[in-house]
């Protein structure tokens, strides 16, 4: 199976990092110059989701653990944050921070149970881990059900930025998504992330090696949890309000759809994916309506059997870079 | 005793009888997830997608070709099984040999196409379908008031998830079946047509799936998004039973519908989050499933 995984490597050239650090700086440079042309509201949204999906890929495209669930990380941190900013009246980054450990103590309890079975079976269970939460969230009294945290305050951060500032808070929020990921860039070019991919292309090998893989598999996952929940957190502190769109299934399937659009096993794959869907709902889905959903399902299946690299994948192949 | 739980006699009875009702469903969907992932190794996505088609299959052919329940009960799973087939012989063959995680998100795909469809055309309320004639009314037991549509769903899927284990247990192209499922290369080198097998295998669960939404339909309303509700607590029960086994997913299907009424009697609360909770505590204790053999 190891030769035809979904995620399989998508350099065989030597991996020098050079190609990524430029792509990083560009992208940077991007997303700094983008609130002059572009809402800075969608930019926000765009980042945190794309936080989000980077997260997820962590797992998917380095551990080759498909999670059928992480909207309850995103979710769950985005009302914690919410109820701690809102009547806790702390401060936005305590409020994140709370938010993101949630879902990173969630992320223990939930990996914990979800790595016991394997491929298919860890979809299922992450799958039906996160609707339970869904429910949770639903009749909880602090998230109150369908209405949701609504009207939180954006405060004061470190008392010293005034994060109903637009131009502050998106670069704020720009911050937040730069570190994450490049959290997620550094685990997976260190010793660990070796291991992570070792395990991915063939994990009774990995075992037989002495790693200690469920372990390694546990580390990850709450890694991306609590990145997935970094997301969330900040979400709710921007987007001033935290609901169930976020804990839902179709969020869970969103990611995996910006994913694999992107290209799986990429790191910048779950961006560039993550800005074409969030795009897509902001701009079309007013004119589309439930097509949105048709056209989903259509780019999964497209995506599946045409083109399984996805967009960043196939670029780096076609310019044989690492991206 | 049920003075002291404080619960009337009624109500159990009432819960304990709509649990067997979903458990019914549940057993009908999880043992078709089960048959095809035997033979293709897939898990299919799409099942609640193509339970819910069923179910629409239902009442198309009662208002556009006037066909009665009796008539959709075998044609819609026929139709929807044929689409199934279909499926099978454009798309997911060709993903065959691949990671089966591909085919999980073709699958899932499929489910989101066919379910914004639906929702397309017939929004997200839900459509009647009346009770059939001849299974209107209903009987007093004298502890309860049972309708007798909803005992004919419970016997019937009991019925058809026997012969389901029966074909596959005991019969001769059960063996193959399961030969196939152990072996397919030396299956096809005896000259049975193993891609035809695997073809006939995704419809014949697809077609149960197709039933369950038929028979669901007179209990339900026929909604675009009654597939996407049931399909994850399917799941755990599939996760539950353990994939590897027909008689498991048929009695898990059913006994967790049941835990599930009873909930609702106790702990109203925790209904929608029981068969979770289970599933949790069973891959604590025994990972690969109740019925599941370890891979």
């Amino acid at each position: 199976m190891s030769a035809l995984s979904p995620t399989a490597p998508v350099m065989t050239a030597a991996h020098s990092g050079r190609d990524e650090k430029v792509a990083f700086v560009v992208m940077t440079v991007l997303l700094v110059v983008a609130p002059l042309a572009i809402y800075p509201f969608f930019l926000m949204q765009a980042l945190c989701i794309a936080l989000f999906a980077c997260a997820f890929n962590l797992l998917v495209g380095y551990v080759g653990l498909l999670s059928f669930g992480h909207a309850m990380f995103l979710g769950l941190a985005s009302y914690v944050s919410a109820h701690v900013a809102k009547v806790w009246g702390l401060d936005p980054g305590l409020a994140i921070l709370a938010g993101t450990a949630s879902s990173a103590l969630l992320g223990i309890v939930t990996g914990a149970l979800a790595i016991r079975r394997q491929g298919i079976y860890f979809a299922m269970i992450t799958l039906a881990l996160s609707q339970m939460i869904y429910f949770f969230c639903l009749e909880a009294p602090f998230t109150h059900g369908e209405d949701g945290i609504q009207s939180v305050p954006q405060g004061m951060l470190l008392r010293l930025f005034d994060l109903s500032n637009q131009t502050i808070l998106y670069y704020f929020v720009l911050l937040v998504f730069l570190f994450g990921f490049l959290v997620i860039y550094r685990t997976i070019n260190s010793p660990f992330g070796d291991i992570l991919k070792a395990i991915r292309e063939n994990e009774p090998r990995a075992i037989s090696l002495g790693y200690r893989v469920d372990q390694y598999k546990l580390a990850a996952f709450v890694l991306s949890a609590g990145l997935a929940g970094l997301a969330g957190a900040t979400k709710a502190i921007f987007a001033q309000n935290a609901s169930l769109t976020d804990v839902q299934f179709a969020m869970s399937g969103e990611v995996v759809l910006m994913t694999l659009l992107g290209g799986m096993g990429t790191i910048y794959g779950p961006v560039v994916g993550a800005f074409i869907v969030v795009a897509m709902q902001q701009y079309l889905g007013q004119y589309l309506g439930e097509w949105v959903t048709v056209i989903q399902g259509s780019i999964f299946v497209v995506c599946v059997l045409l083109f399984r690299r996805g967009i960043v994948g196939e670029i780096a192949q076609f310019f044989k870079r690492s991206l | 005793m049920f003075a002291i739980l404080g619960i009337s006699p009624q109500q159990l009875f009432q819960q304990l009888l709509v649990g067997l009702i979903n458990g019914s469903f549940y057993a009908l969907l999880s043992l078709g997830l089960s048959v095809i992932f035997g033979m293709l190794n897939i898990v299919n996505f799409a099942h609640g997608a193509l339970y819910m088609m069923g179910a629409f299959g239902a009442y198309f052919l009662l208002q556009v070709l006037g066909l009665n329940y009796w008539f959709a009960l075998i044609l819609s799973p026929l139709i929807v099984g044929a689409l199934g087939a279909l499926l099978e012989r454009v798309l997911l063959r060709r993903l065959a040999g691949l990671d089966p995680l591909y085919s999980l998100l073709l699958t899932f795909g499929l489910a989101l196409v066919i379910q914004g469809l639906f929702q397309n055309f017939f929004g997200a309320s839900g459509l009647p379908y009346a009770i059939p004639s001849a299974l209107a009314g209903g009987t007093n037991l004298g502890f309860m008031f049972l309708p007798i549509y909803r005992a004919w769903v419970i016997l019937f899927s009991a019925i058809v998830c026997f012969l389901t284990w029966f074909l596959i247990e005991k019969t001769r192209l059960g063996a193959y079946l399961r030969a196939a499922t152990e072996n397919p290369t030396l299956v096809r080198a005896f000259g049975i047509n193993v891609p035809r097998m695997i073809t006939l295998t995704y419809a014949f669960g697809i077609g149960l799936a197709a039933l369950a939404g038929v028979l669901a339909a007179p209990i339900y309303q026929v909604r675009p998004g009654m597939g996407a509700d049931i399909i994850s607590v399917v799941f755990a029960v599939v996760v539950i039973g353990g994939m590897g086994s027909i008689l498991g997913s048929i009695v898990t299907g059913f006994a967790l519908g049941v835990v599930e009424g009873l909930t609702k009697v106790f702990y109203p609360e925790a209904s929608n989050t029981v068969v979770f909770v289970i599933m949790a505590f069973v891959l604590l204790i025994r990972p690969a499933g109740l019925f599941g053999r370890t891979a």
